[in-house]
């Protein structure tokens, strides 16, 4: 009896710091695998490399080997080629003695980019690189204004390769982000940045003349893909930045936070997506005017140019697109996107987010019902999260020949494999 | 029985320990309570016209903006951090082997206190410690800028 009463004293003793210790570590983390994700269930991720410097864009050839594009060279090298073997994947080789993003294997090439310049290099039958000093250059000097710098690159099925082009700046005001600067009349930049840019796959040395000028008022693009079903190219925007820090009347931080929306186009030549004159707004569905020219977070403006295919909250910054069109996963993935977020900074001081893999499912190349979050976990915790002191951060995206994605990681430079396991 | 009246002699002594040492802490605080003020509206400015970029607690942000903790841009010279505020920064900055591309721009627009404040905040805040910017040397950097 005396033992059970000392018990009721003792128990809730014991109870209090285990309660002080679970809400110190705040939200408890979900489930996760071995790799550290949260996955639909039925679907597993592996690690297959890990600490390879800024692991950018992502490209796997037949046999199931890996290319890798840096943001940084590391050794010197910028380009890493990995052979796998079951869930591993070890370098053998590195070349390519620049930085950048683009990475994209087409119809026996290799097309990589630095931030001014892409190139390709023939792979042999197993899929290995012939002649690794001996790219060919066939695209030369795109703008680097250290802004927005990144080239990534996709083809179609006609030869032609779609290269974007990042705006070196927020919002074309006369002084890039100082509060109280307007906007430039007729956004000059727009002439050689903030848009998509198509060139022949194949031909050498071609600058921004022998190209087509193929999409304008796209602020900045990391994610793009074609959409085989479509037969289109697809786009993920960047939107714009600093709301509130620049214009405190019109936005609270917590609007800030969220507008104005990251979106994903589908581009036809010619197209307008409208920056920087108009940003869109997620929740009320509209083409909002930009308050460098003449906006008051209300006014809508934007006649002639396109609307989102899908729009999400903003800053979760869209760094990987991919169209799903294996046979590895349920059929409901089949040709929906995939979206590697790398997440926000701009959020603060409200907290961040992103760092996830979203599945935005289609049907008949058109999006089809609403989004969600794929593969989460990237962060690590959720202080990590919110206080952008994320451990990973995924950017690039890629489909195996067994129908397995894998995301890049370009933090640490960790590489997922997600797969199904039925 | 005894057991509990030892937990609450001891749960009472924590609680006392606790306010003693917030008193103390306290007095001290009023011993600087001109720093304290400085850092306390240095935070503020912080908040409104910095942390969007550099963060809440300073660490920046990859390849972008960079960390305000533990660099000599923070700590070292006065004179160039107060002229950073000034006229911004257009330049990549490297920083423990990584490099940050981001456009600041000038923040001119911020009263002389409120600069000296923000700058004794970020030096006093996020793991560092150094001297504080008084609001005579900001109007003296401004006065030399071209």
């Amino acid at each position: 009896m005396k033992k059970n009463r000392i018990l009721q004293y003792i128990l809730p003793l014991i109870a209090i710091p285990a309660l002080v210790i679970s809400i110190a570590s705040k939200n408890p983390t979900p489930p996760a695998d071995g790799a550290g994700l949260t996955l639909p269930s039925g679907f597993e991720a592996n690690i297959v490399a890990d600490n390879l410097g800024s692991a950018r864009h992502i490209a796997i050839t037949k046999q199931g080997d890996i290319y890798v594009k840096l943001n940084r060279v590391k050794n010197g090298k910028g380009i890493l080629y990995l052979h796998q073997t079951g869930d591993k994947a070890t370098v053998v080789n590195s070349f390519g003695n620049y930085a950048g993003t683009g990475m994209y294997i087409k119809d026996g090439y290799l097309y990589t980019s630095s931030n001014e310049d892409v190139y390709r290099y023939k792979l042999n039958d197993k899929g290995e690189v012939i002649n690794p000093n001996e790219p060919e250059r066939i695209v030369v000097g795109l703008l680097n204004r250290r802004e927005h710098e990144s080239k990534s690159v996709v083809l179609d099925n006609n030869g032609n390769i779609y290269v974007n082009v990042g705006a070196y700046s927020n919002s074309c005001q006369e002084k890039d982000r100082q509060k109280g600067s307007m906007g430039r009349k007729g956004c000059p930049i727009l002439d050689s940045a903030g848009g998509i840019w198509e060139f022949k796959a194949d031909k050498l040395d071609q600058h921004y003349g022998d190209g087509i000028h193929y999409a304008k008022g796209l602020r900045n693009v990391v994610g793009l893909d074609w959409n085989q079903q479509d037969n289109q190219l697809f786009v993920m925007q960047h939107g714009r930045d600093q709301l509130h820090d620049l214009f405190p009347d019109m936005y609270t931080t917590q609007q800030s936070a969220i507008e104005p929306a990251e979106c994903l186009y589908a581009v036809k030549e010619g197209d307008n997506a409208g920056w920087p004159y108009i940003y869109y707004d997620q929740e009320k569905h509209e083409k909002i005017l930009a308050p460098e020219y003449g906006g008051d977070g209300k006014k809508t403006a934007g006649e002639g140019t396109i609307d989102p295919a899908v729009a999400f909250p903003g800053h979760l910054a869209p760094n990987g697109l991919l169209f799903y069109t294996g046979n590895q996963f349920p059929e409901r993935y089949k040709n929906g996107a995939f979206i590697a977020f790398h997440g926000s900074w701009n959020r603060a001081p409200e907290p961040q987010a992103g760092y996830f893999v979203v599945f935005q499912p289609f049907k008949d190349g058109k999006p089809d019902g609403k989004w969600e979050v794929f593969a989460d976990g990237f962060a690590g915790t959720q202080a990590q999260k919110e206080s952008g002191n994320a451990v990973h951060r995924p950017c690039g995206l890629a489909q195996g020949p067994d129908g397995s994605l894998y995301v890049t990681d370009d933090n640490k430079g960790t590489i997922y494999k997600i797969s199904y396991k039925k | 029985m005894n057991f509990i009246k030892s937990a609450s002699i001891l749960l009472f002594l924590v609680i006392a320990c606790n306010s003693l040492e917030a008193q103390v802490r306290h007095s001290s605080k009023s011993a600087k309570s001109h720093l304290a003020l400085s850092i306390a509206n240095g935070k503020l400015v912080y908040t409104q016209n910095c942390a969007s970029c550099h963060q809440v607690d300073g660490h920046g942000v990859q390849n972008m903006n960079p960390p305000l903790i533990q660099t000599s841009y923070v700590l070292g010279d006065k004179t160039k951090l107060i002229k950073i505020i000034l006229n911004g920064f257009n330049e990549d900055v490297e920083i423990n082997g990584n490099t940050y591309s981001n456009t600041m721009a000038s923040h001119d627009f911020l009263k002389d206190k409120e600069i000296a404040d923000v700058l004794t905040y970020i030096r006093h805040s996020f793991g560092n410690k150094a001297s504080a910017v008084s609001v005579a040397m900001v109007k003296s950097v401004r006065a030399t800028k071209k």
